[in-house]
């Protein structure tokens, strides 16, 4: 025996080089393979799973606080001419400006304080007051002991000599280099505010104050500029402290050290009126300034306590505007000044301890708060962009730098109700971007996740019973061939797109549905029961009739009743109207029920995207049905229970589980379906429950909005988190479903 | 006595008849039916009005006269009627008797939108009298504003009287005119075929000749390389193409001067007699003359417009063949992504990877994914790969072309990439659920005959695992061909100036943005200014792409079916 195998063993020579370099190469290319698979295995997963976390990078940086950094301090240029009444930054952050106490306009480098160009006062008399009319205009007024007044503006011409960017500033004067006349005493206060055709000034002295009105009329020949000066007297308020006339000029707010607000009706300037009177501050605490966020809509209040309230206009059931405090920040010491962003509702504020505060009005949220200066610190001001701050204190000027890129955002103004200027309350409101620049921007999530739950809980209203029901005869009582033929046709359903389902919801079964409203409700009573009457009619039958359709085929010879009735609704539709609802029952709906009605509205969405929905549920419903173990029905059936009550009492309880998760993966795809609901609703983001009305989701929002917002703008990244939102709830719907089955199937597999 | 006997059975029944559970049974029944009815009946309506929207419609004319108003001549299309409350219709002002208490309403298609500045009004069926359907009755498909409705009156060329005629019955002038008519549309045609082939072919070659020359220069600006020869060259170049496109300019110059020779004369339904060129018409028939076969003739003339044309009409007319081929290579370009990343991932989790609590996070997550939004994916899509990777992309190889992006913006290839994003979950999940059942002991048997792990996988396991890949790609391709939130952010456009596969270099322009049907749905149902007149041809793509889908499915279970039995032999 091992001669033979002896002899034959040399013709198989595993070692050849041939066989070597063969097992070498397959031993290669197996490594190869493992690691190429590998590779591309997890980077496809790790691919797929980034989607969270990019969201996520982009979600963050909302939340993130801001920075601020000093950039350069200087002592004050031109320190001769005084303190500064006025701080401010040009656009580019390179040249600074300051109005000095003897009335001088001071222009310097930002960066190093180096004097660039110094405008002195035209008017010999002392400087004694001076008003701003707004950041934005750059229009200001300076006004005198003499009782003149001059108003000037600072502006900035941008050249590039030798490709290189050369700002230089200039002052102007809109209304003339001369001083303006308005006061026969000395001036102590001065408020001024221009507008398309007026520019009012207020100016008030020891004991009286006056209003000058220049109106502005182009003369249509010579294109010349005529002015008309009009002027009265004003009721006086002692120991006013600040004064601020209106957006409108149709107002103006006078208000005393104690924080008594007199608000006075300018309309007419022949009769002045008070309009009404205001405490501003709490008892004891002495106001220290008092002026406009952007917008001239929204008044901000600043005291000694340290507090600053907003006020605004709202109006009330009368449609009478009434100042009225809104909300207030506070920080321990007293405030010295508050300044105002020029391009969003923030602003902020200096203390005496030198801390600088920044918010967002908005929001209310409090993004930095740093001390800046340790020596009596006067004077605070944004750059236009907001990403400057100079700070005047003892020593100059400190000019610092600002990362400040999302303030209007925080966990609150998102998901709580927050008041807005021009509402009369507080309100969840979606409103991403108007067409004005100091337009509030409105970043509310609730309405549409409230839109998306809505459009989900009417499509859910509509799918469940239809899918269950369906699912449960389809796995228990029907005939094994009927069963093939009926499951793909449900099933065809889900891979129908969804911009057809939207499609003909918008344009064919809205219309429909609102000249046949009737019928849509008779619908849901008649079906039913007719299906009843029907099955007792058909149980009443002799039984050769009956017998021609074998158990498990009914739904074939309900088709028809199913389409009669259905038609029959419809046909009656106009009927019921005509006989019930005076011939229109939208108008019934909308006249005397009080209730909005759109032709685009929940019960089209809740019927559209029930439809989208239905397959989801049934196939799984019908699959954990289905896998009920045959023994347990067999052993409910031989103890002599009956059909429906083996299938109430044990098959539904063994498959609850498995309905339950159909549910949650309907609704997670119910809440994520974006098609339907942007064809089939009017898309706006309200929050009311009204099934006549229409709402917005948080994927239709995506849809519309995303495609135009800025690249990393706040709209952008809170759009960004709607995403993120949507992602993390069907993620964790599908979750728990997925763990809800796994389970269901490990029990199935015990039993 | 009987009577009460009876009605005590009867009671008695109907309350066991509810003990048994039967009628539950048979509500579950109509559950089942009404969903059937639901389906079934929603691509009934998708098809009847998709498919009859290229039936040529008769033309009625008819004398409205609502009392209080004069009475005026209608010619026009029905397109569909409903029953309204009398109530309402008395409420709008319009005087209908007592006696009634349902109307019916009809929509008509006056077309003529350049006359009378719509193309639909509703008429009250009571008052329309005198309806015929007069033969010489035309309709004219034109390039805009719609359809045009009236009688012919006269055909000129260069602005002299060819054929004329005063009838609008059936006479040998008539008809005399209308051949004149049909010959010079003809003509018109063949001239504007040649026109677009050279707007559209020719001069778009051209441009796109001088676009390369233009980001030739500037990229070798930008590098400093710029001498004067290289700038000579492209001058040379661009020369060449000046020329051409000076050659061009002038034969298109003579066919505009040709195709504006005729034109012709048309009484409209109110009376008045306009002359409109020849050139704008498609094409012009009398629906009340053809018979069952013209029309079956003309019908099928349209749908194949339909599917091979592009776009007329802000999209309202024509056809939707750049659509239809968006959505063709956006999804082929997506199945060449999902299918190799798919199955090599669902290998690795499956065959690779150890299996322990990671791998079966990851398996959930994975199999939640395709239940995450698919507007969600197109967020992200938008945010990393068209603003992140997009605009590096730009920066790093198309420096030239800045400012203007080429990846930096919508395109196909990101949308492909975000689709197949979108569905590789769907690939993973069928892939794995193919390589779990089959069973452990084939794999044994190959590695104990001493294939390596890549050849027991290569022969073995995937060949054994196709049916569920093919079925997973093609579930894949389905849902992408339908999926339309997605697109919406980052590549689809409402009109594509060109196909993303043309002639010029480099043939396949992946960053070219595109047209997609679902896309075309959505915007030409709820974008359009004139939403009534394009409904038809909604339904129509609505209609191919069901049928798309529905064949993408279909093959889906063929593929799978032949290829369980080809592998047959190798299942348990």
């Amino acid at each position: 025996m091992s001669k033979t195998t002896d002899s034959q063993a040399p013709d198989l020579d595993f070692n050849s080089p041939a066989l070597i370099r063969h097992r070498k190469v397959r031993r290669f290319k197996d490594k190869a393979a493992t690691a190429g698979i590998a590779l591309g295995g997890s980077s496809v997963i790790l691919a797929v799973l980034l989607i969270c976390f990019y969201l996520l990078y982009e979600v963050l940086p909302l939340f993130a606080g801001a920075e601020i950094e000093q950039k350069a301090a200087y002592s004050l240029p031109l320190e001769e001419s005084g303190a500064s009444h006025y701080l401010t930054l040009e656009e580019q952050n390179e040249v600074a400006m300051r109005v000095a106490q003897n009335g001088s306009i001071i222009f310097f480098d930002s960066q190093n304080g180096e004097l660039i160009k110094h405008v002195e006062s035209t008017v010999s008399a002392d400087m004694t007051a001076f008003a701003m009319e707004d950041d934005t205009s750059r229009i200001m007024a300076l006004a005198y002991e003499n009782g003149e007044l001059v108003i000037a503006q600072h502006n900035y011409k941008i050249s590039y000599p030798d490709n290189k960017r050369k700002i230089t500033p200039v002052v102007e004067y809109p209304f003339g280099k001369q001083a303006i006349k308005v006061a026969d005493f000395p001036i102590k206060q001065v408020a001024i505010r221009n507008g398309e055709a007026a520019l009012s000034l207020v100016v008030m002295g020891e004991s009286q104050s006056r209003i000058v009105k220049l109106e502005k009329e182009v003369n249509f020949i010579t294109e010349e500029v005529e002015i008309t000066q009009s002027e009265a007297s004003l009721p006086f308020v002692d120991d006013a402290k600040a004064l601020l006339i209106s957006g409108d000029q149709r107002y103006l707010y006078i208000a005393t050290k104690t924080g008594a607000m007199t608000e006075l009706d300018l309309r007419n300037l022949n009769d002045i009126k008070i309009k009404a009177q205001h405490q501003l501050t709490k008892e004891g605490a002495e106001l220290s300034s008092m002026s406009y966020l952007l917008g001239q809509s929204s008044i901000m209040v600043a005291d000694d306590t340290g507090r600053v309230s907003q006020w605004f206009n709202v109006r009330d059931e009368q449609n009478v505007e009434n100042i009225t405090f809104i909300r207030d920040v506070s920080q321990p010491v007293g405030i010295i000044d508050v300044a105002m962003e020029q391009r969003r509702k923030g602003f902020a504020t200096l203390d005496n301890r030198g801390v600088v505060v920044i918010y967002n009005a908005t929001s209310s949220r409090q993004v930095i708060n740093e001390k800046l200066s340790d020596d009596n610190a006067s004077n605070i001001a944004f750059s236009p962009r907001a990403n400057g701050l100079i700070l005047e204190d003892d020593k100059g000027i400190r000019f610092f730098d600002i990362d400040n890129e999302h303030p209007e955002v925080s966990w609150g103004s998102i998901w709580s109700e927050i008041w807005y200027e021009g509402y009369q309350e507080p309100t969840y409101t979606w409103q991403s971007s108007a067409a004005n620049n100091d337009f509030e921007p409105k970043y509310s999530l609730m309405p549409l996740a409230f839109g998306t739950l809505k459009a989900a809980f009417y499509a859910m209203v509509m799918a469940v019973p239809l899918a269950i029901c369906g699912a449960i005869y389809t796995a228990y009582f029907m005939a094994p061939a009927l069963r093939r033929k009926v499951k793909p046709v449900i099933e065809l359903m889900e891979a129908l797109p969804t911009v057809i389902l939207g499609f003909l919801a918008g344009l064919f079964f809205a219309p429909f549905l609102e000249e046949n409203l009737a019928a849509a409700f008779s619908i849901l009573l008649v079906l039913p029961l007719g299906i009843l009457l029907f099955a007792f009619v058909w149980s009443r039958l002799p039984n050769q009739i009956r017998w021609l359709l074998p158990d498990g085929w009914q739904p074939l010879i309900l088709i028809p009743v199913v389409i009669f009735l259905g038609w029959a609704c419809v046909a009656m539709s106009p009927v019921i109207e005509l006989n019930f609802f005076a011939g229109d029952m939208r108008g019934w709906i909308t006249n005397d029920l009080g209730i909005t009605f759109d032709q685009r509205n929940a019960l089209v969405v809740g019927f559209a995207m029930g439809f989208a929905v239905i397959p989801t549920i049934f196939s799984i419903t019908e699959d954990a049905i289905f896998s009920v173990p045959k023994a347990l029905t067999q052993g409910s059936l031989a103890l002599g229970a009956t059909y429906w009550q083996t299938m109430v009492r044990v098959v539904l309880p063994t498959a609850s589980p498995g309905i339950f998760s159909a549910i949650m993966i309907g609704m997670g795809r119910a809440v994520g379906e974006t098609m339907i609901v942007l064809m089939a609703t009017g898309n706006t983001p309200i929050m009311d429950f009204n099934i006549f009305e229409g709402m917005r989701t948080l994927a239709a929002n995506l849809a519309v909005e995303v495609p135009e917002s800025e690249v990393d703008s706040s709209h952008y990244r809170i759009l960004f988190l709607a995403a993120f939102v949507l992602f993390l709830f069907t993620f964790v719907v599908n979750t728990i479903a997925e763990t809800v089955r796994q389970h269901l199937r490990k029990k199935y597999g015990s039993l | 006595m009987t009577s009460i006997k009876e009605k005590k059975m009867q009671k008695a029944s109907v309350s066991n008849w509810f003990k048994s559970g039967d009628p539950w049974v048979w509500l579950n029944a109509g559950a089942v039916a009404i969903s059937v009815i639901m389906v079934i009946g929603l691509l009934l309506l998708i098809a009847v009005r998709g498919l009859g929207h290229f039936w040529p419609a008769d033309i009625v004319e008819a004398k409205y006269e609502i009392p209080g108003s004069p009475a005026y001549n209608l010619v026009a299309e029905r397109v569909e009627s409903v029953e309204v409350p009398a109530v309402q219709v008395r409420e709008a002002g319009i005087n209908i008797g007592d006696d009634k208490e349902l109307v019916s309403r009809t929509l008509m298609k006056t077309g003529n939108r350049d006359f009378y500045g719509s193309d639909f009004r509703w008429v009250l069926d009571d008052f329309l009298t005198e309806v015929e359907k007069p033969e010489m009755l035309f309709a004219a498909e034109r390039h805009e504003w719609g359809n045009l409705y009236g009688y012919l009156k006269a055909v000129k060329e260069d602005g002299t009287v060819i054929a004329e005629t005063q009838d609008k019955q059936v006479t040998d002038s008539a008809l005399a005119t209308w051949e004149s008519f049909q010959q010079s549309i003809e003509r018109a045609l063949v001239i504007h075929d040649d026109i677009y082939q050279i707007e559209k072919h020719d001069i778009g070659a051209i441009n796109h000749g001088l676009e390369r020359l233009r980001l030739k220069q500037r990229s070798l600006e930008l590098n400093d390389e710029l001498t004067p020869a290289i700038l000579a060259d492209l001058d040379a170049d661009r020369a060449v193409f000046d020329q051409e496109y000076k050659v061009l300019q002038d034969r298109l110059i003579t066919l505009y001067g040709e195709i504006n020779r005729d034109t012709f004369v048309v009484e409209a339904m109110d009376g008045t007699i306009s002359e409109l060129q020849v050139a704008k018409v498609v094409r012009a028939f009398r629906p009340n003359a053809m018979n069952v076969f013209e029309k079956m003739g003309f019908y099928g003339a349209k749908l194949w417009e339909f599917l091979s044309d592009d776009p007329r009409e802000a999209n309202t007319e024509g056809g939707v063949f750049p659509a239809i081929f968006g959505t063709i290579m956006m999804v082929l370009l997506m199945t060449i992504l999902v299918t190799p990343f798919g199955v090599v991932a669902a290998v690795y989790l499956r065959e690779y990877a150890s299996q322990g609590w990671l791998t079966r996070i990851i398996r959930i997550a994975v199999n939640n994914l395709a239940g995450v939004p698919s507007i969600v994916y197109g967020v992200f899509g938008l945010g990393f790969f068209i603003y992140f990777m997009g605009s590096s992309i730009d920066q790093a190889f198309f420096p030239e072309a800045l400012p203007s992006p080429t990846f930096g913006t919508g395109g196909l290839m990101w949308a492909s990439i975000t689709l197949a994003l979108l569905t590789v979950p769907v690939v993973i999940v069928a892939t794995e659920e193919g390589l779990s059942r089959i069973p452990r002991n084939v794999r044994e048997g190959s590695l104990a005959l001493g294939a390596t792990k890549a050849e027991t996988l290569w022969r073995v396991v995937l060949p054994m695992a196709s049916p569920a890949i093919m079925t997973g790609v093609i579930l894949a391709v389905a849902r992408a061909a339908g999926e339309v939130a997605p697109l919406m952010l980052v590549g689809v456009v409402k009109l594509a100036p060109s196909l993303p596969l043309d002639g010029n270099y480099p043939f396949i322009h992946l960053d070219q943005k595109f047209m997609h049907l679902g896309f075309h749905i959505y915007d030409v149902g709820f974008q359009s200014p004139n939403v009534e007149a394009a409904r038809p041809l909604v339904y129509a793509t609505a209609l191919l792409l069901v049928i798309v889908i529905a064949l993408l499915n279909l093959a889906a279970v063929t593929i799978r079916n032949h290829l369980r039995e080809k592998y047959k032999s190798l299942e348990m």
